[in-house]
């Protein structure tokens, strides 16, 4: 039997991404820089085993990009968006303006004309939707006003695709290119053959119909489907969603992206939303890795390494350049504390528009190849920079802003009272109130500026300072506290400054917060007794005054809870024992929990808490009366 | 025409027979406020001037519980413990009970026999009811015949219909004054006089 080609590539492209993506994702690169070296490793220029096919695998991987934004929509409420419209507008355009002129301006300056400056300039403004949002949402950060400006501001870009592949013939006029290349772009078909009056109607009233037909019919269609029981007819039917919608946006005109992006927002709501999720999910990781790879095996190492200097140079100046442009447009529009920082330097690459347009502009005589191929190789290496800028901005942006903020000086702290409160935060706010409305004087350190102002403002008398260093303890008089409370949620530390107190003050009597079983039998371990674990004693009364929602009396709700706190406490102490014998165990910190689970389980086992509550039980009295009546 | 507020104290209504059926009958009757301890206060943090003021309001306080050990439960004690402070209930100035009545209401697993003089257990019911009786008395209120049930635990559906709607006639006539006060006072039961 022959074996297809095709086998041997989709072994060559998954055995790439299964290596180098978990391997990225260890050192802390992220996925886009994992899938990014499998296509260079696997390119023409290192191993040389893929190549030939990668413009078609590209093409196809694009789809990705499109399913990316159909689920970027469904996580968007409508509202969200309307909300959104001045910073889409607002600020995409600006952006948009803005570096283009700049970018220009650079153009002109190394020497290029007119026309093709500007031409260059507006290609490169656009950014790279897919790489953005890809690292943007793994880092978690898409909630982040600087990641959300910079969606609003991908979004645009979406749009402004159109306007620009129709400036750039007037471009070519301008440069003086001859009309008959030009011309070719007059016969235009389809949708936009029509007249003007008529398009506006088309485009009304198909997003009208999108929109009834996302509120009102598409549950209905789903439920049917979803009715047949067939996991993979659901699936296919949410493909044809996407892909129509997307076939659909494209055929009127408009970037199939956007097309699906409005789909996601208009189902945003709908009740199936989360099942569409689950079903799409897969094919957008894997086709969006595909592009990812692909990107990578383009880059054209051949073309650098005969200009190195030069490329080299271009690719740090168009960063360069985008991020002041960025950087401006973010600040202009309200970001502060270091978003604007994220804001630019996610954006600060070209994006895989910039092929599209690339190419057009050849077609069209603005560029000629050589510059045309030297423009893509500086789009994808920009590209490929922007993990490792992201990676800049949490390494040194962000920590520099969280000091800028927290820079200020440690107040001098002296007691008032002898019983110290370290952390008075969500947790210390609460204990300390308790001992401070019972008459205690209570001296209070707290190591967020923020929350001491607040505080002070409402009369609170706290220091500000660095709770985790002893010296700080040391000046509020821990030597002679009664008491001191560890109430901070630097858990790590809290055990640190525990055990360090320990030691220099044996008889101190210290209270902590613990975050679950594990932090609270290393303070046990330490010797700390009065540990309270911060959402043990909130979860049971919860589940208690559900237990009254579900019909027991109130009283019998308060008990059920009550037995079963006590009940816990119990369980403790054999979990205590267990983690004693196993706690040279290495547990990895995501296991931490359900370990903890196994084990809480399996002690249940021996106390059962079932029948513990038989008072006021008066079948067996009732039992005995009928037997033997007095 | 008298307003009745009725304390009932079960720390498990839902394993009673005879007091949800009380209870139901209570409820219906106008001018009856029915306070239910263990559903209020589960965790037994009772607002002490919340219930002076409710006491104020009214003229006939009744509690309504089950005998455990010849005693309330817990919670009604712990009420009577914070609520019925000196200088409200009792002392040279407590004197907002004063003229008002109060009464028991309790069920009896033990049957109406062996709370017989007679009977193996020794004393009758209004003796063991003596620390609520001289309670009353300490806060100058007047001290009515108890509502009994025996023998809850033998109940027939008949005889609980039969206690429930003996119960709402008795609120009746207590809040429009209807008991001839001779007969009030020398009645064992308030059972007796319906």
């Amino acid at each position: 039997m022959e074996v297809p080609d095709f086998f041997l590539q989709a072994v060559i492209y998954l055995l790439a991404a299964v290596i180098t993506v978990p391997l990225a994702k260890k050192l802390g690169l992220g996925s886009v820089l994992g899938y990014l070296l499998a296509g260079v490793i696997i390119g023409p220029y290192i191993l040389g085993w893929v190549g030939s096919e990668t413009e078609k695998v590209m093409h196809f991987a694009e789809f990705g990009i499109v399913l990316m934004l159909f689920l970027v929509g469904l996580e968007m409420q409508p509202s969200l968006l309307w909300k959104s419209r001045h910073s889409i507008f607002g600020m995409g355009g600006f952006q948009v303006f803005l570096t283009t002129l700049i970018l220009a301006g650079g153009g002109l300056l190394i020497g290029y004309p007119l026309y093709q400056s500007l031409a260059a300039g507006l290609i490169l403004s656009l950014s790279s939707t897919a790489i953005v949002l890809q690292t943007l949402s793994e880092k978690g950060l898409l909630k982040n006003s600087g990641g959300r400006a910079a969606f609003s501001v991908l979004l645009f870009q979406d749009v402004a695709v159109f306007p620009i592949l129709a400036l750039l013939p007037i471009l070519a006029l301008l440069g003086g290119i001859t009309m008959e290349s030009v011309a070719m772009q007059d016969q235009v078909t389809g949708f936009a053959a029509l007249p003007r009056l008529f398009q506006l109607v088309l485009i009304l009233g198909v997003g009208l119909a999108v929109i009834i037909d996302g509120r009102f019919i598409a549950r209905h269609i789903f439920r049917f489907v979803a009715s047949s029981g067939m996991r993979e007819v659901f699936t296919a039917s949410a493909l044809l969603l996407v892909i129509g919608s997307a076939w659909f946006t494209a055929k009127i005109g408009l970037s199939p992206a956007l097309g699906t992006f409005i789909a996601g927002v208009v189902l945003a709501e709908n009740e199936y939303r989360h099942e569409l999720e689950t079903n799409i999910e897969p094919f957008k990781g894997l086709l969006l890795g595909l592009f990812f790879i692909s990107i990578g095996v383009s880059i054209n190492f051949e073309l650098f390494f005969s200009h190195p200097l030069r490329i080299t140079f271009l690719v740090a100046l168009l960063i360069t350049l985008k991020f002041i442009a960025l950087w401006a447009t973010g600040k202009l529009f309200g970001l502060k504390h270091g978003r604007q920082v994220l804001f630019a330097l996610a954006l600060a690459q070209a994006g895989e528009f910039g092929f599209v347009l690339v190419s057009f502009s050849n077609k069209l005589g603005i560029f000629n190849p050589e510059f045309s191929s030297m423009v893509i190789i500086i789009i994808i290496m920009s590209m490929a920079l922007t993990p490792l800028l992201l990676i800049i901005n949490e390494k040194l942006v962000r920590p520099y802003y969280i000091r800028r903020t927290n820079k200020k000086i440690p107040d001098k702290v002296t007691s008032t009272g002898n019983i110290i409160l370290a952390g008075f935060g969500r947790f210390g706010l609460v204990a300390g109130r308790l001992l401070m409305a019972n008459g205690f004087k209570v001296t209070i350190l707290d190591s967020n500026p923020a929350n001491v102002e607040i505080l002070r403002k409402y009369g609170f008398k706290l220091f500000y300072g660095d709770v985790t260093r002893p010296e700080m303890l040391e000046a509020a008089g821990v030597k002679d506290a009664r008491l001191l409370l560890l109430t901070m949620a630097e858990y790590d530390e809290a055990l640190k400054i525990a055990a360090y107190l320990k030691k220099q003050y044996p008889n101190l009597k210290i209270a902590a917060r613990a975050r679950d079983n594990i932090h609270e039998f290393e303070f046990y371990k330490l010797g700390v007794k009065m540990v309270q674990r911060e959402t043990f004693n909130s979860a049971v009364e919860l589940g208690s005054r559900s237990l009254h929602y579900l019909g027991f009396s109130r009283y019998q709700a308060y008990r059920a809870g009550l037995i079963f706190k006590h009940h816990e406490n119990e369980i403790m102490h054999e979990l205590y024992e267990h983690w004693l014998e196993s706690e040279n165990r290495y547990i990895e910190e995501t296991r931490r929990f359900s370990e903890e689970l196994t084990e809480i389980l399996k002690t249940e086992r021996d106390f059962s808490i079932h029948d513990t509550d038989c008072a006021w039980d008066v079948t067996s009295i009732r039992k005995e009366a009928r037997e033997k009546p007095e | 025409m008298n307003k009745i507020l009725i304390i009932f104290a079960h720390p498990a209504i839902q394993k009673s027979r005879i007091h949800r059926k009380l209870c139901e009958s209570a409820r219906e009757v106008e001018g009856v406020t029915f306070h239910d301890l263990y559903s209020q206060y589960p965790d037994f943090f009772i607002p002490v001037k919340r219930e002076q003021t409710r006491l104020r309001e009214h003229d006939i306080i009744i509690f309504q519980h089950p005998l455990y050990w010849y005693s309330c439960p817990a919670l009604l004690k712990e009420w009577m413990d914070l609520v019925l402070e000196h200088n409200f209930a009792f002392g040279k100035t407590g004197t907002i009970l004063k003229g008002k009545k109060l009464m028991s209401v309790v069920s009896t697993g033990g049957s109406a026999r062996v709370y017989n003089d007679s009977g193996n257990r020794h004393h009758t019911l209004p003796q063991i009811l003596a620390p609520f009786h001289q309670t009353a008395m300490l806060c100058g209120m007047d001290y009515l015949p108890p509502f009994v049930v025996h023998g809850s635990h033998l109940l027939t559906k008949a005889d609980i219909l039969g206690f429930s709607n003996q119960y709402r006639e008795v609120l009746k006539a207590l809040r429009d004054n209807r008991f001839p006060p001779e007969e009030l006072s020398s009645a064992t039961y308030i059972n007796d006089l319906i």
